[in-house]
Parts: structure tokens; sequence; C-alpha cells
């Protein structure tokens, strides 16, 4: 058969698709596809859903590990945290339905993400996010970081689960594309954890959850494919509409389901809805499933077939359940209020069908629709010379006590206090550490122990550098996790980069891989999930190449779970770690409006990891009363940090002269402070009442609590 | 004594606030569907989001089943305290004075705040240490304590303001800082606070667990005079 003549090529390549890969469906299909089976060919192959140009690279990461219960596959991984206990974690983007409507947007990412970790069986306890917008002083990125906020918060705190810690960064190049990830944790026992491969031939496919409407056709799975653009307010009506209380009868429903033991597999509904969901389930499980759209409950009467499989209606589940337990089923579903409605079954053929009453309107092998999508190799080229400008200069001073103020007011660094405190941390009586308070968020677990949970990505320092930028977000993310006293169990990833047909942005997302494979090697850290969005890019150019890690550990005691600021006076505060800071690409860089560096310093992974250990030892052997690590800013930031969060003031004396002792960064270093005798590392100085007193050589920085405060408190009147 | 913590469709406190209870006395949950209080000594109507908070935050829920019988309890002199949006479905059910508006900031705001307890002659305060301030988290975009200012004064007058944010601790522009108010009887408690999230010291402070074992003590006392 041939594609040409009266074919449906041109409104192929309208949705997306190109020229080539319609060709191939022509021929595997043996025909034309029809406009039902044409849209969900066009979403199954997406960038969104295919993974097309990046599966080829994340096949090369490690994902094996001691602590695994769940990995990539499923709709989120688990790990093992002691006593048949697992914690199941994800992260995910929403970005430019984000960009496009920044409330809806990222409510919904953080229903998507919510409804993964309880598609596996877990219950959500917490919610992280990592943001990224354009510099606060544009009207637009305040917008759209207020609106995000509230979309967070709105979904989070409504359905009663914690967002309990997360990072914000503002940087020129996510002024038009902003980046919304949402992480969320999920816990459950491990035999209870259920998969989402549909099995048994007559058994029954339901949906439950919301009716199905026009909202969001095409939504994230369209609008993450694509590179934004001129006439983004036109794509409002393809951003989803969120609706926490049905996510929560839903969620509560979902548990229920599977704790009475009703399901053979569940699935959530996101990006393409059911043409991706089912699919999914008949691949996983080597089955074929039929669909009837007519059975499906519908918000507006006259929908077309094609619509109903492509909608991305919010809040709906898929399961699939033995016949004999449809009854008891419908009455959990009933008790929730929550709609269900049986719209197909599982069969053994192998196909997608799709049935409008009697009339097959579709049918496909499953195999060509799921995998069928051809893999890309990227062209990486490593660009000449740095591709982002040099950022605006803000400060001219060198004064230190004038840099340290102007780093801590800095939108990078001040206090995020205005931002958490619109997330609810504490439902669900399990928060011990909440956001402001340590480096990572610590939450109490039913037998008494606990996890911890950061999540970091410095994209400046990605851009200085890829590969090493990748490398130091992993590290930061675990020296979070050490002082607290955890030890990572498990990590997950967003990858977010620009359009990966652009050479230079296939060599940043090839380089990053390779980089997040070598430092996950190296820590003996599974990868058990993640997310890719790529074609982040405005009328501008890319984004920095933003590597997003979240990484989830244990610790022993909740009790002794490390806390940033210092505790008593007279205590010894010490360096930990072959600190070897530098200005390059730091904050202060930033300041100054200097041109980033094409390469960072080399990395000594194993020196940092023993560093890490010590530090995450000693924590746990209460040796230490505050852990803190050395991040943007440097050292005197870190001072500041830790000062501010206790009201305490510090005395230090660095030896070495000039800057970058004082500001300037590198990865592997931590303030500790504690009794003398008991501190790992090299003690620099003595925690104190007043302000902090810090010199470094000729250099002195003198200055009180209060005008340390004052500066931090930087993004108070952001809403304003 | 036994505590009946009520869960509706969209609450997302109520197990916190089971746990909570459980720490001083025994506790049922209860089902907005059901038209049955179980025998319970006291009704909590706890936080979150009850209906999903639409039309306005607890007016959906005043009409949940259960809530008949609850204002009925509440009538015959029955202990209810509403914790969030429990205060505000009380207010709604006309159960407690004044009303709960939207925060001055307009947005939501998790804070742990400092509270000033006025009145210790009720059973929810009884047991506490006088004098003493309490540290509480509030969570909350509805929390403007609300009412005439002659309604204030007389409320004031008559000891029905139990709960203050202390001076410059208000996080929602609640009229004279109040933050927890009872009826005129003295058996219905509404406090914006969540107690039930300071009964911990691994998670916060232990200073909400008073407000439950003082009701505890004093139903305790009630009951066992009872029999």
């Amino acid at each position: 058969m041939s594609v040409a003549a009266g074919g449906r090529l041109e409104k192929a390549l309208e949705l997306g698709l190109r020229a080539d890969e319609y060709a191939l469906i022509v021929s595997q299909l043996d025909r034309e596809p029809n406009e039902v089976e044409l849209a969900m060919f066009s979403l199954l192959w997406s960038e969104h859903c295919a993974y097309k140009h990046s599966k080829l690279l994340l096949r090369t990461l490690p994902t094996e590990g001691p602590h695994l219960v769940m990995g990539p596959g499923e709709n989120a991984g688990a790990v093992d945290v002691g006593d048949g206990w697992a914690v199941a974690f994800k992260v995910e983007s929403h970005n430019h339905p984000s960009a496009v409507e920044p409330f809806q947007g990222a409510a919904t990412g953080v229903g998507g993400i919510l409804r993964d970790i309880f598609a596996i069986g877990a219950r959500p306890i917490g919610i992280l996010d990592s943001l990224r917008f354009g510099e606060p002083a544009s009207e637009r990125s305040r917008y759209l970081l207020d609106h995000a906020v509230g979309g967070i918060g709105h979904y989070g705190n409504s359905i009663g689960v914690p967002t309990v810690g997360g990072e914000v960064y503002f940087e020129g190049p996510y002024e038009q594309n902003c980046l919304v990830n949402a992480m969320c944790l999920g816990l459950a026992r491990s035999e209870q954890l259920i998969r989402s491969a549909a099995a048994g031939p007559g058994n029954l496919l339901l949906l439950f959850g919301a009716s199905t409407g026009r909202d969001g056709i095409g939504g994230a799975s369209v609008l993450a494919s694509a590179e934004l653009g001129e006439g983004d307010a036109a794509k409002r009506p393809s951003v989803q509409v969120g609706d926490p209380f049905a996510e929560k009868k839903l969620m509560e429903c979902s548990l229920e389901l599977l704790e009475r033991g009703l399901l053979v597999a569940l699935q959530d509904l996101g990006a393409a809805g059911l043409t991706s969901a089912v699919p999914e389930m008949a691949s996983k499980g080597g089955v074929g499933i039929d669909i009837d759209v007519a059975r499906v409950p519908l918000r507006e009467a006259d929908m077309e077939p094609f619509e109903i499989m492509v909608s991305e209606s919010q809040e709906r589940m898929a399961a699939i359940v033995e016949p004999a337990k449809l009854d008891e089923f419908l009455a959990v579903c009933a008790h929730w209020e929550t709609g269900a409605a049986v719209i197909g079954e599982v069969t053994a053929n192998s196909r997608i069908r799709i049935l409008s009453g009697d009339e097959v309107i579709g049918d496909m092998p499953v195999a060509v629709l799921v995998d069928g999508c051809p893999l890309y190799e990227l062209s990486p080229e490593r660009p000449a010379r740095q591709i982002y400008p040099p950022p605006t200069r803000t400060l001219s001073s060198d004064v230190p006590n004038d840099v340290l103020l102007a780093l801590l007011a800095c939108p990078n660094i001040a206090d995020r206090r205005p931002l958490y405190e619109r997330y609810d941390c504490v439902v669900q009586s399990r928060t011990v550490c909440r956001p402001g308070v340590a480096d990572a968020a610590v939450l109490e677990l039913p037998h008494g122990g606990a996890i911890a949970v950061a999540i970091d990505c410095n994209g400046r320092r990605a851009a200085a550098d890829p590969y090493r930028g990748t490398v130091e977000a992993v590290l930061e993310c675990a020296a979070n996790l050490a002082c607290v006293g955890a030890e990572p169990l498990g990590l997950t990833n967003c990858l977010n980069f620009g359009n990966p047909e652009k050479p230079h942005i296939a060599w940043q997302l090839t380089e990053s891989v390779r980089a997040l494979g070598d430092v996950c090697r190296a820590l003996e850290i599974p990868i058990v999930g993640g997310n890719v969005s790529l074609y982040n890019e405005g009328a501008e150019g890319a984004i920095y190449p933003t590597p997003v890690v979240g990484l989830v550990g244990s610790l022993g005691e909740p009790a002794r779970a490390g806390r940033l600021g210092f505790v008593a006076e007279g205590d010894a505060i010490a360096l930990v770690g072959a600190f070897a800071p530098s200005l390059a690409a730091s904050e202060l860089a930033k300041l100054r409006g200097e041109q980033l560096p094409s390469g960072l310093p080399d990395i000594d992974i194993a020196e940092i990891s023993a560093t890490r250990a010590s530090v995450r030892d000693a924590v746990r052997s209460g040796a230490v009363r505050s852990a803190h690590d050395i991040a943007e800013g440097g050292i005197a930031v870190a001072l500041a940090e830790c000062c501010l969060a206790s009201g305490l003031g510090a005395e230090v004396v660095l030896d070495e002269n000039g800057e970058a002792t004082l500001f300037g960064e590198a990865p592997g270093g931590f303030l500790v402070s504690g009794p003398r005798d008991s501190l790992p590392g090299r003690v620099i100085g003595t925690v104190a009442a007043g302000g902090l007193r810090l010199s470094a050589g000729e250099r002195r920085v003198e200055l009180s609590l209060e005008q340390l405060r004052g500066a931090h408190a930087a993004l108070a009147g952001l809403f304003d | 004594m036994k505590f009946g913590v009520i869960s509706f469709p969209g609450s997302c406190d109520d197990v916190d606030a089971q746990l909570a209870c459980a720490r001083v006395a025994d506790v049922v949950a209860l089902w907005h569907a059901d038209h049955d209080l179980q025998g319970v000594d006291a009704v909590v109507i706890p936080g979150g989001f009850s209906y999903g908070d639409y039309l306005r935050a607890g007016a959906i829920a005043r009409f949940a089943p259960i809530m008949t019988e609850v204002i009925e309890f509440a009538h015959a002199g029955g202990h209810v305290i509403g914790i969030c949006n429990g205060f505000q479905v009380c207010c709604e059910a006309g159960l407690l004075p004044g009303a709960l508006l939207t925060n001055t900031s307009l947005r939501f705001v998790c804070r742990q705040v400092s509270l000033e307890v006025v009145n210790y002659d009720t059973p929810f305060t009884r047991s506490l240490e006088p004098g003493r301030p309490l540290s509480i988290p509030v969570k909350h975009t509805t929390g403007r304590y609300y009412a005439p200012e002659a309604q204030l004064d007389r409320l004031e007058a008559d000891g029905q303001v139990v709960l203050r944010y202390r001076a410059g601790e208000n996080p929602n522009g609640s009229l004279r800082d109040i933050a927890g108010v009872t009826n005129e009887g003295r058996n219905v408690f509404g406090l914006m606070p969540h107690p039930e999230h300071a009964v911990d010291p691994l998670t916060g402070s232990t200073d909400g667990l008073g407000l439950f074992a003082s009701l505890s003590d004093s139903l305790g006392a009630l009951v066992r005079g009872g029999r």
C-alpha cells in the first residue's frame, strides 16, 4: 500500500509524526491508519511517550542495587527501607503546561506524580518540588513563580500529602521556559506493591475516577514534544485542570481496592490518557485489550471516539479486575463516591482493538503501537564556545561584608520561607525535619526508622560543564542526606534539556547521562526511575541543562536526624573535606556578570564519598550537633545559614587569603559543630553569641545577625 | 472516655486527629454518611478540605448526614472540637459564633505559631499550665476570624475567646488575634491551629496534646461521676 495519494500523511505531520515514521506505521499495519489509530500513534510515538531521543542513552544507566524492590518500567520505582516496608518515589516534569498556565500546570503535575505513586499501591507521604524561573526582577517570572507555587500547594495541601522539601533557582535562560518538576514518595508493604501488567484473558478493564471530557486533549504529550513559541496562549485549553478532591477520593479508593485484593493490575491515566495507559498495560502483560469507547463515562455527550481515546482528563485510573470481583470493586468505588465503568476486556490476541458498540474502529498490534517507534541516536557536538550569554552584573563591590550580604539576598540563596510556607509540611504526622531546619527532609516510618529525601541540581554549573555539573548534582544531593545522617538507597531523576535534535543540546544530554551513570555506579546508588523533558527552549534559546536528581536514603533513629543550625555557644566549628573552592561558575561570578566558563575543575568522587561517609557517621553517632553542606555562596554563606537557623553567631578564621576561600564553590565541603574533641575535619572557629565574624587572610566579614537576617529575607516581599 | 473523629470525603487530618486522641483516650472513626455517633463522649471535626471546600469552606460538610447528629449532640451539651476545616464547619452549622474569611495574604500559610490561652475555665483548657504559651502549627487559606465588633466585645466579655495569636504571630489577619473560640455553653470549641500536629516532640511540639488531655480529663471525671 502506498503512502501517497489521498493518504493521511499531511495529517500525520500535523500531529507531529515524521514522514518516515508515518511510512513505518503504514508498512507495519499493512494499510493506512484511520483517524482514531493515527491519533493514538501520534501520541504513543511522541517524544513524551516513546522517549525516542533518550531511550538509547537511558539504557546505559545502572538500575540494580541491594535495596531495590521495583525498578524502572513501572509507574514508579521503590526501595526497601526495612521491616517489610518499601518507599516508592519518582520525579516528573510538567514544564510546558506550567509555562502556559502555571497554576493548573503545576497542580496537575503534582496530581500526576501522586497517581504514579498510588498506582503501584503506595500511599503518598511526601512531595518535593524543583522549580526554575527567570530572574524575579521580571514580572513574568514572578507571575509564573507565584502561580506555580500556588498550584503545587493547592493540590498537595488539599489532598493531605505534605510538601516537605524542594529547591528553586532563578536564571535568565528559564525566563521563557520555566521548569516545574515534582517528586513524590509513597509508603507500602513490599509485598503489596502492584504492577501495571494486564493479565488473564476474559478479565475486565475498568476505568474509574473522574469522567472523561475534552479538557487537556493533547496537553502534556503535545506540549512536551515541541519547543515553546509564539501563540502559546492559544494552547491554554490543552492544559489539564486538576481537582484534588476527586484525586483524594480516587487515592483512598485505589488503596482500599488494593488492600482488599480486588486488583489484577493498576495504571494511572496521565499524558495521552487511555491511549497511553491501556496499550502499556497490554504490552507489559503480553496480552491484548478491547476497549469500547461507547462505555466510557463522558463529561460531554458528543465526543468523537478519538477524543475519548486521547483525552487527558485528570484523576482517572485503569484497573484489570476478575469478573467475579466486579461487584465488590464497584461497591468500594461507590463508598468513595468514585465513578467506575467496565470499558473493555483482556484478550489473548496481543492487539489493541477500539470498539464503539459493535463497530470496530481501530485495530493495531500492541507491539507496533507501544514499542514500534524508532529510537534515534543523537548527534552530539561540543560547542566551540559557551553558548549562554553572560548574566547582568548586579554587584560591583568587593568589600567582603557587602559581598556576603549581596549573596544572602540574591534570589538563588535568599530564604525560601515565603515559598515553602505555602505548603502543608506536617499533615500525616511523619515530618521530623521540616523545610528550613536541615539539608534534607526527614520522615518517620511506621517501624521507628526514618527516611531522608532531597532534590537538587544547579543548572548553571551543568551549563558550564554538563558532565561535572551532573556529578555535582548527585554529590550535592548525597551531601544533603549525609547532613541528616542518611545513606542513599535509590535515585530518581528528571532530565530537563533543550531540543535534542540540535547537536550542542545532544552533547549536553549525552554528557549528563554519562555522568549520571558514572557517579551512580561509583556511589552504588541504583536509578529506580525517572523522566525526560526535552525541547525546553524559548525564542531566545535553550534552558540551562538541568538534570534534577532526587535521592531517598535511610537513617537509623529519627531522633538523631541532623540539623543545620548551630546549637550551643562555645561549640567548635569544623570544616570537613578537602574543600578546594573556586569562583568559576559560582553565585558570586554570576552577580559580577561573568561569562560561564566551558568546563569545571575535576572532581575526586572517591575522596568526596569518604568525606560524606565521615559526616554521615558523625551525625548518626551524635559526635556533631549540627551539619550543613557548603553549596552556593561558599563557606561564608554556609556559616551565615548555620547562624540564621539558630540565632547564634560564629567566630571563624581561615588561613588562606582570597575571595575564593570565602565565597568560592566546589563539591565535598561540610561545616559541622559540636564538642571540639569529637568533630571530624579541621576546626576553624567557635559558635559564639552575637553576629558572624569571619576572616580569610586580610579579608574580614563582620556582620550582626540582624544584618544577615535582613539580607536573607530578600524574597519576603516578592508577592506583595 | 471515647472520642469520635469524623471523616468527610476530603478530610486530610482525620487520621492525625485519631492518633492524637488515642494518646489520651479511646477513639473511633465516624463516617460522614452515617447517622450514628457510636456513643462517643466527644466529637472531633478534623482539618482538611471536606467535599473539596467547594462553594465555601465547610458549607457543604455542614449538611453531611452525620452533622444532624453532631448538631443535636452539641445542642444537648455534647462536646465538640472543630479544628481548622472543622472550625469552619462549626461556624457554618451555627454551633460557633463568627466566620472564617480568606487570609489577608490571600494565600495558604503553614507556620508554627505561638498562642496565648485566654480562658482556662473551659473543658478544653482546664488542665493546661496557666500562663504558658502554646506552640502549635497553623495551615490554612481561610482562617481570618471575623465577627461584628459588638459581637467580638460580647465574646471577649463572656470568656468565649479561648486562644489568641501572641503579639506579631497572627498569620491570617484574624480580628483581635483570635485563634479559637467556644460557644456560650463552653461545650463546642473551634480553633484554626492544629493541636493534633503538636503531640510528639519528634515531629514538632507537644503543646497541642494538652487540649485533648484536658477534655479527656474533664469528661473522664464527668463519665466517672455519672456512673
